[in-house]
């Protein structure tokens, strides 16, 4: 059982393409479209959100996505309905990046939370939660000025490990082995940068457009960070799978 | 002249807001889409006709029930912004009202005000952004003001009728700052809200359906 996502858009078309995408990189993740009218057309349907958070909620809860202003008064509509379900969370994040790194995090077995946040920084990933590093805004001020003398290095302890490595599978890094490899990386513990992009972010991966033959610099920190660059070598030395 | 009003006049409004709704459908229609996107008329109407068929099928309870009736009505069949932003007006007067069978004047300005805030809680706009709540706001301080002077529902909802009038009246100079409308900045000058012209509708429609009562 994972987290499940509902897609909520005016268009049924369109929630039902967003499913079909972010399906091909959580093949175990409830999705579920609630696009258009009752009677087809276009709008939302506050039944139809209903019936679609009944179906992707299998008991580890459920993340909600909106398209535009009303889809997401619709949601939010619902959750009111339901007397606002703990375990039901509506992402404020882009529509289908959001889903696709949502439902990354969801076949990863991230809790409903990490899935919610991994939904609102798809456009950020700099931001991801896993990584976790992110100083709390106001938190270093609030220790005032004098505590910032003999601060000299609250590093994590040990030296990164690093690796050079060259795909070889005709693709390259494209989605569903950067879907994979960020799903994975994403539950441990480690900071991993790869060609200077965070490793736990699929949609960081996709950027960076990595063909077959390129060199893919990667650099862990962190309790896990042995564990992590021996998963990226395994992965690419194997070509995904796909060679 | 009643002290209060019932689950009769509950469902008597929504049956005079559909058909108020029915006859104001290309007047509403026309109002969006001067500045919208013209499906208001059509999604209200639409709504309220479905509200009519679920009335015919079952007699709700009390006026929460009928309240939540319509809520759930609308946020399913009017498929535009409307649907949630009134059916969370219907949703929160429901709540608010409880499972009381009379509703007096007090419990109408609850209603009247928990309505007007779901809208904002959903819609966050504020009063002078061109929308309903620029009916909604001024309607609720007008059924407040009613009140304390000792009113009766009817007459405070008459109050908040009058004050819904002109509020939507008040949205024909303004910018708009949200909805669809505020993609057009001075062009929406000149035009009414179609949002705040039929809350004053259905405000009326209760007033009148109450008139009739008392």
């Amino acid at each position: 059982m994972s987290v499940g996502l509902v897609i909520v858009s005016h268009s049924a078309q369109l929630a039902a393409g967003v499913v079909e995408l972010a399906a091909q990189m959580a093949p175990d993740v409830v999705l579920v479209p609630a696009g258009g009218m009752d009677g087809g057309g276009i709008g939302t349907s506050l039944e139809k959100v209903m019936t679609a958070l009944g179906l992707a909620d299998t008991g580890d809860g459920a993340v909600v996505l909106a398209d535009l202003g009303s889809a997401v008064m619709t949601a939010e509509s619902a959750l009111e309905f339901l007397g606002g379900p703990e375990l039901v969370l509506l992402a404020d994040a882009p529509l289908v990046e959001g889903a696709v790194a949502a439902a990354v995090a969801a076949q990863s077995g991230a809790s409903v939370d990490v899935v919610c946040k991994a939904a609102e920084s798809a456009l950020n990933p700099g931001g991801t939660p896993a990584s976790g590093l992110a100083p709390a805004p106001g938190g270093p001020a609030a220790e005032g000025a004098g505590s910032a003398v003999g601060h000299g290095g609250p590093e994590p302890a040990g030296a990164a490990v690093e690796a050079v490595l060259t795909l070889i599978n005709p693709m390259g890094l494209h989605a569903r082995p950067a879907a994979a490899l960020a799903g994975e990386l994403g539950a441990m513990d480690v900071e991993i940068e790869i060609n200077g992009v965070d490793g736990q972010s699929v949609m960081m991966l996709m950027t960076l457009g990595a063909g077959q033959g390129t060199e893919l610099a990667v650099s862990a920190t962190g309790p896990d960070a042995q564990r992590a660059v021996d998963l990226v070598r395994r992965e690419v030395e194997a070509g995904f799978g796909e060679i | 002249m009643s002290q209060t009003l019932d689950t009769a006049w509950a469902v008597r409004w929504l049956r005079a807001s559909a058909a108020v709704i029915a006859e104001n459908r290309v007047a509403l229609i026309e109002l969006d889409r001067a500045i919208g996107d013209g499906d208001h008329g059509e999604n209200m109407d639409r709504g309220f006709s479905a509200i009519l068929e679920k009335l015919d099928g079952e007699q709700p309870a009390n006026p929460g029930a009928a309240f939540k009736l319509a809520a759930m009505t609308l946020m399913s069949k009017v498929g535009g912004a409307a649907g949630p932003l009134y059916g969370t007006a219907f949703l929160r007067a429901g709540t608010a009202v409880g499972d009381a069978a009379e509703l007096d004047s007090a419990a109408v300005v609850a209603a009247l005000t928990a309505a007007r805030d779901g809208v904002v809680a959903r819609g966050k706009a504020e009063v002078g952004d061109k929308t309903m709540i620029d009916a909604w706001t001024p309607a609720v301080d007008a059924a407040a003001a009613a009140a304390a002077t000792g009113a009766d529902p009817a007459a405070v909802l008459a109050a908040a009728a009058s004050a819904a009038e002109s509020g939507a009246e008040s949205t024909d100079p303004l910018i708009a700052r949200k909805g669809r409308a505020s993609y057009l900045a001075e062009r929406a000058i000149g035009h009414r809200d179609p949002g705040a012209a039929s809350s004053a509708l259905l405000l009326r429609a209760g007033a009148d359906v109450a008139e009739v009562a008392a």
